[in-house]
């Protein structure tokens, strides 16, 4: 498995920076900052006023029906990959395989399109 | 103990203990936060394995993905902090059985090797010659395993037509833009011109 963690190193090495210099900033602000804990600090302030509400409120489900749609069309590109580097070793067969693939997806495209689910009112 | 070990370990340790604190935390989008955290070292534990392709997927699906679906669904949910913690008791037995189901499947898998077939899993893992993860599973889906992939092709399908049906719906009252008729539209109709006369007012 040496092979493989070579390959990768550039990233590793990344990773492993990223997490200590991240740790580091925490925990020395944590112990080496002056603290000088207010309870109005932590309170919210929205203009002036005392917050009245939550801001966890409930929004359109449109954006819910855009993100499953994205879902969707990513794992067709996440299927399309590993077809384009070996579309020359799998022949016609694994060509047509994947048109046939492709050509139901886009009926759903079509489907959609028709239905109006792309547009925002 | 091997440098591969030690990122086996760290990998694993933080995928663990973010797994921990998806259930642990308070606030759900803290909970899929922790999520991504163990998406993402669960990826590098597919590196490890030699899985290239399905790490690089977790990270474009799970991450880049399905967590934001998970964050529209806990931001929708207009959840009552106080009310979520009063069914606890309630739902423990169910919550319970399904952790032992789980906890019994594991053991079973770990204890015997009945459900890996070695020779299936060598043609699509890497071995040590042959690096190129994504092509050996090219070079099977789409002929070997045809009917399968169609069947994915299918499933896709009936989960874009089945969100369309479940959250689609027209709303009275709403003025939407229709492109064709603003672009075919000329000046004679939108603008017209009128004379008025002097000191005598126009009625619009």
């Amino acid at each position: 498995m040496e092979y493989l963690l070579s390959e990768y190193l550039p990233i590793l090495i990344f990773i492993f920076i990223g997490f200590f210099i991240s740790l580091g900033m925490t925990v020395f602000s944590f112990f080496v900052s002056e603290k000088n804990p207010d309870k109005e600090k932590l309170s919210a302030y929205e203009c002036g006023f005392e917050a009245f509400d939550d801001a966890r409120g409930r929004f359109d489900v449109r954006f819910y029906l855009v993100a499953i749609l994205f879902i969707i069309f990513d794992l067709e590109v996440a299927f399309l990959f590993p077809w384009a580097i070996t579309l020359g070793k799998i022949g016609f067969f694994g060509f047509f395989s994947m048109m046939i693939f492709l050509i139901v997806l886009t009926i759903g495209f079509v489907y959609e399109w028709n239905k109006g689910a792309l547009e925002w009112e | 103990m091997t440098i591969y070990s030690i990122i086996f370990y760290f990998f694993s340790t933080v995928a663990v203990l973010s797994a921990l604190m998806v259930i642990s935390s308070k606030n759900p989008v803290h909970s899929v936060m922790f999520l991504i955290l163990s998406f993402v070292n669960a990826s590098g534990l597919f590196i490890l394995l030699g899985a290239e392709f399905l790490a690089m997927l977790l990270i474009v699906v799970y991450v880049g993905a399905v967590a934001v679906l998970f964050l529209f669904v806990v931001m929708m949910l207009d959840i009552n902090f106080v009310k979520l913690r009063h069914g606890f008791l309630q739902y423990l037995p169910i919550g319970l059985i399904l952790g032992l189901v789980l906890l019994f499947e594991l053991i079973i898998i770990f204890f015997t090797n009945k459900f890996i077939n070695e020779s299936n899993i060598n043609k699509i893992i890497s071995t040590e010659s042959e690096f190129e993860n994504t092509k050996n599973i090219g070079l099977v889906l789409y002929t070997d395993y045809f009917y399968v992939f169609q069947i994915s092709g299918l499933i896709l399908l009936v989960a874009m037509i089945g969100s369309i049906v479940l959250t689609l719906r027209d709303r009275k009252g709403v003025k939407k833009q229709s492109i064709y008729i603003q672009v075919t539209s000329d000046s004679s109709k939108a603008i017209e011109k009128k004379k008025i006369k002097l000191k005598e007012g126009l009625d619009v």
